[in-house]
């Protein structure tokens, strides 16, 4: 009996140790793509950014525009999907947290740092989203313009990295492939030229 | 009862988030600098491993849990939304670092500035179905 303890013990040690560690790009991807599968198989697509059209109409934007005049319950699965997501994030950063620091990569470390971002080995750079940094003008500004673009282009693009990406790139769609075409045209903008004029 | 199965789902897709690093800024800088092949591998394999468990769904002519059969819905033809929509997504994206997915899973995680993010996507999706008629399409 001592023995059968000890070996489960012994196991769940090691399995938690490899859950906790950063999963290799090979694994993450195949997930991401049983995810999208079990979702079809359920009859549902695969797309985060309907949550915020979704949560505009729960919050009754529907009264006054007719965008928002829908049957934002249909979404109400996707609305569960979205609590699940934050409570596997709360997850992440606590039972299952390891303390190594993220392996960036060094050219993107020294780059960061001639623009005055410090890597600090966590997900996110603490300097651009903690407390200081909402209440700062700047980084506030940072912060909501950039959440604005976020919503209003996966909005008129109709749909974001999940739904385009991942859900419209595996069914071959041709609007999801220029829709992620614009997505990197954007993302190098503000990264090569944009972003040494604001940091 | 059903809630329940989305909401492991998006448990399993929060851990993953941060699991692969792809909730990460950081690792949006690096990939948009093209300094590492981390963010393109795994957006590889889950598109190359998506599209395979599609085209096997459809050849095989696969039947949902109730016996219906599944319908992929194709997007509506055309480009200038989906082209300048995308270009305004991808400033946001870089800026942020995070895409929609992953700025509830990085509230979850415990960073307060995403909140502001959350609320500025809110806003944006507003902004959009308000002056939608307005914008060419």
């Amino acid at each position: 009996m001592f023995y059968i303890w000890y070996y489960a013990v012994h196991y769940i040690t090691h399995i938690m140790r490899f859950i906790t560690q950063p999963w290799p790009w090979y694994v993450s991807g195949a997930a991401i793509a049983l995810i999208m599968i079990l979702l079809n198989y359920s009859r549902k697509s695969f797309g985060f950014s309907s949550n915020l059209r979704a949560i505009c109409s729960l919050l009754g934007a529907g009264r006054k525009v007719k965008f928002f005049d829908y049957n934002w319950k249909a979404q109400k699965w996707n609305l569960m999907f979205l609590l699940g997501a934050m409570t596997g994030g709360l997850l992440s950063g606590t039972l299952l947290n390891n303390e190594d620091a993220l392996e960036l990569s060094y050219p993107t470390i020294r780059d960061l740092g001639n623009l005055g971002i410090t890597f600090d080995g966590d997900l996110n750079p603490s300097q651009l989203f903690d407390l200081a940094a909402m209440t700062s003008v700047k980084g506030f500004l940072v912060l909501f313009l950039g959440g604005a673009l976020v919503g209003f282009g996966s909005r008129y693009a109709g749909g974001c990295t999940s739904g385009h990406a991942i859900s419209g790139l595996s069914n071959m769609q041709l609007p999801s492939l220029i829709a992620v075409a614009g997505f990197f045209i954007g993302g190098l903008l503000m990264t090569h030229l944009l972003f040494p004029l604001i940091f | 009862m059903k809630s329940i199965k989305y909401i492991s789902l998006g448990i399993l897709f929060g851990v993953i988030m941060v699991k692969s690093e792809a909730a990460s800024w950081y690792r949006i800088q690096e990939m948009f600098r093209f300094q590492s092949f981390h963010m393109y591998g795994l957006m590889l394999t889950a598109v190359a491993l998506g599209a395979v468990g599609i085209l096997i769904m459809k050849k095989i002519r696969l039947k949902d849990a109730d016996g219906a059969p599944i319908h992929f819905p194709q997007k509506k033809k055309g480009w200038k939304n989906y082209l300048t929509g995308g270009i305004i997504f991808g400033l946001g994206w870089a800026l942020t670092g995070a895409c929609p997915g992953p700025v509830f899973v990085n509230i979850g995680y415990g960073y307060a500035g995403m909140v502001l993010v959350a609320l500025g996507a809110l806003a944006g999706t507003f902004l959009y179905g308000v002056i939608k008629d307005k914008l060419p399409h």
